[in-house]
Parts: C-alpha cells; sequence; structure tokens
C-alpha cells in the first residue's frame, strides 16, 4: 500500500499563512531583547510580539507605551507580530 | 525520525511474512478473469488467510475496510475491492496485499492483465516491471535514495510514461509505513545512504498518460487524465550481498514479477 506523504498538508490548503492572522490593537509594555516586545492586547491578555521585517526594514523605532497593530496567528495566540506603529 | 536498521532474525520474521504475501498475490493472479468482481479477489484472499498465524496489514489501516486493494484500469493505487465491479477483458487490475506476521509487516502488489490486452497496455506493465527491477538493483549499501529514484523515472520517462508523485514507496518493518519516503523520481547522488539492514517497499506507480492524480474518496488515487496505471511493489531488504525482496521466495530468480 503506497504512502501518502503530503497528505497532512492538502487538509491546511489555505496558502499563505500570513493572510490568516488577526489583526488587534495593543499597547507596549516592555522592550525585550532580539526586536521583541511584550504587549498588552485590547482585552489585557498579554503577547511576545516581534516587528514585522517591513518595519524594521524601514528604521520604526518602537517604545514602551507606544500604541501598535499586531497580527496574531490563529494557531499561537500567545505570539504576534507588530505590523504598525500609531504615531 | 532515523530509518531503522534491521538484525538478520528481523529480516527472516518479514521475510516469513513476505511469503505468505506472495502467496497471497500469486494465488490471486491467476483468479483474475473477465466477469470476476474486485470483491471476489477479496474473498479470495480472506480465505487464503483465515487461520493463518497474523493478519492483513491493510484492513483498520487508518480505516481502510478491505484486505486487497485493487485499482482498476485508471486507478492508480488504493482501489477498494466491490461486488459491482466486475473485471472485463482487456483490463488491467492493480492487486496490492500487505501482511503483519509476528509484529513484522510484509507488503507487495503485481498487476495483472484481464485476457487479452492491447500490446499498449502490455508495454505499460512491462515497463513498470522493470523499473521496479531496476530500482531494486540500486538498493545496495552505499546508493542514494535518489539513485533509487532516479532508476524508476529514467526509465519510465524514456519510456513515454510518467510517475506519480503524490505516493511514494516507504520504509516497513515494526509499522507498515515508516521512515524514509521512497518518491519514484529523484536525481542520482541524492537522499539518504542506504545501509545494510534498512528495508524499503519499493512501488513505482506509471501513469499512461500524465502523471496527475485525482482522488475519488477518501482512497482511491486515478490518473486526472483517465490514462491507465500499472503498480509493482516487492519489500526489499539491503544487505552486504545486495538487495533481498522479502516478498518471493529466495529460490527464485530473474525478473521481480
Amino acid at each position: 500500500m503506497a504512502k501518502q506523504p503530503f497528505e497532512e498538508k492538502k487538509k491546511s490548503d489555505s496558502g499563505n499563512s500570513k493572510e490568516d492572522a488577526i489583526e488587534v490593537m495593543a499597547t507596549v509594555i516592555e522592550p525585550l531583547p532580539n526586536a521583541m516586545f511584550r504587549v498588552e492586547l485590547e482585552n489585557k491578555h498579554q503577547v511576545l510580539a516581534h516587528v514585522s521585517g517591513k518595519m524594521r526594514k524601514n528604521f520604526i523605532r518602537i517604545l514602551a507605551g507606544d500604541k501598535v497593530a499586531v497580527e496574531l496567528s490563529p494557531y499561537d495566540l500567545t505570539r504576534g507580530r507588530i505590523v504598525y506603529r500609531y504615531k | 525520525m532515523a530509518i531503522q536498521l534491521r538484525s538478520a532474525a528481523e529480516l527472516e520474521k518479514m521475510y516469513h511474512a513476505g511469503q505468505v504475501v506472495h502467496e497471497v498475490l500469486n494465488k490471486l493472479r491467476a483468479e483474475v478473469k473477465p466477469g470476476v468482481t474486485t470483491m471476489d479477489l477479496e474473498r479470495i484472499a480472506e480465505g487464503l488467510i483465515a487461520g493463518r498465524p497474523g493478519k492483513a496489514a491493510f484492513k483498520g489501516y487508518r480505516g481502510y475496510p478491505c484486505v486487497l486493494c485493487t485499482s482498476v484500469n485508471s486507478e492508480i493505487v488504493h482501489g477498494i475491492p466491490s461486488s459491482k465491479r466486475k473485471l472485463r477483458e482487456g483490463e488491467v487490475v492493480s492487486i496490492d496485499f500487505g501482511m503483519e506476521v509476528d509484529g513484522y509487516y510484509a507488503d507487495s502488489a503485481v498487476t495483472v492483465p484481464v485476457g487479452k490486452i492491447t500490446p499498449e497496455l502490455q508495454k505499460l506493465l512491462d515497463v513498470t516491471r522493470e523499473s521496479l527491477d531496476r530500482a531494486i538493483d540500486k538498493m545496495r549499501p552505499g546508493n542514494r535514495l535518489g539513485d533509487v529514484g532516479h532508476a524508476v523515472q529514467s526509465w519510465v520517462e524514456q519510456n513515454g510514461f510518467s510517475v506519480v508523485r503524490e505516493f511514494v514507496g516507504h520504509g516497513i518493518g515494526t509499522k507498515m509505513h515508516d521512515e524514509p519516503n521512497l518518491p519514484n523520481y529523484g536525481e542520482p547522488g541524492r537522499g539518504a545512504r542506504l545501509q545494510e539492514g534498512m528495508v524499503i517497499a519499493v512501488e513505482p506507480m506509471v501513469n499512461a498518460g500524465r502523471p496527475e492524480v485525482q482522488m475519488r474518496g477518501e482512497w482511491v488515487a486515478e490518473t486526472a487524465d483517465g490514462s491507465p496505471s500499472a503498480h509493482f511493489e516487492h519489500t526489499v531488504a539491503v544487505t552486504s550481498n545486495g538487495p533481498w525482496i522479502l516478498t518471493r521466495p529466495k529460490e527464485m530468480t530473474g525478473p521481480s514479477w
């Protein structure tokens, strides 16, 4: 009986994972090493978020207390990606 | 996950299971004729293994309902036996069967003509069987998985047919599907290196037309273009004396099927 090596992938065939993310507002609590930040979401949950590559490329600096937009992966709600810093 | 290496005693157990598989397939091969349904073949297989030690490997594997896979014409693999499917003159049917005896698995398949078939279909069977022989010949210590896959792919494509990408051969031992995957395509010199004691089910699946696969239901894989497909398989151990086909008697030499 032949093995089907790709069947796991087929089930979650929704394409780009970046497009599945949920975007929410958050406030930066503290900066952490490696361009990571602890942020608090509007629902008071605290998540670990990194700065998106596009923001890093454009040297958008983030400080504690900034309002930011965070994208959360539906698979791991404890991590996110900071995609926008509000002025 | 690492690829398991089997001791001589383990290989003997797999050989033992392989002999049952060979015997069943050989008897089924003789039963294939126009008018026989694929469910008839299933019943015969059940009768042959009843009362023997061990059990059929496929039945219940991920919910598969039968002991055989019978894939007719454009069905590539995992065709489910049915009392409604009568074999007709000029068709080809792949019979795939596996056993577990004493905790060790063996898996083999053969594609059989129903009555007289066209020369084109006969060529498809011959090329596929020959590609299995060529692949088995690469199952030697020091070769790589890519060498085995390439042996299949190059021979099949030279002859104007195509190899299925969605299904692969597999390591086999205390599980039916184990590491590594063995695709029926590849580049020579790439992939894991074969070592003494590795056991792999080598199974070229060859479409007469294009390689694309279409699933019918959860199990049955068909060619997307409806062209006929052939499938031959043996469980092969890598030994210092070269490849050892576990799913046929040691005395047998010559072509694998």
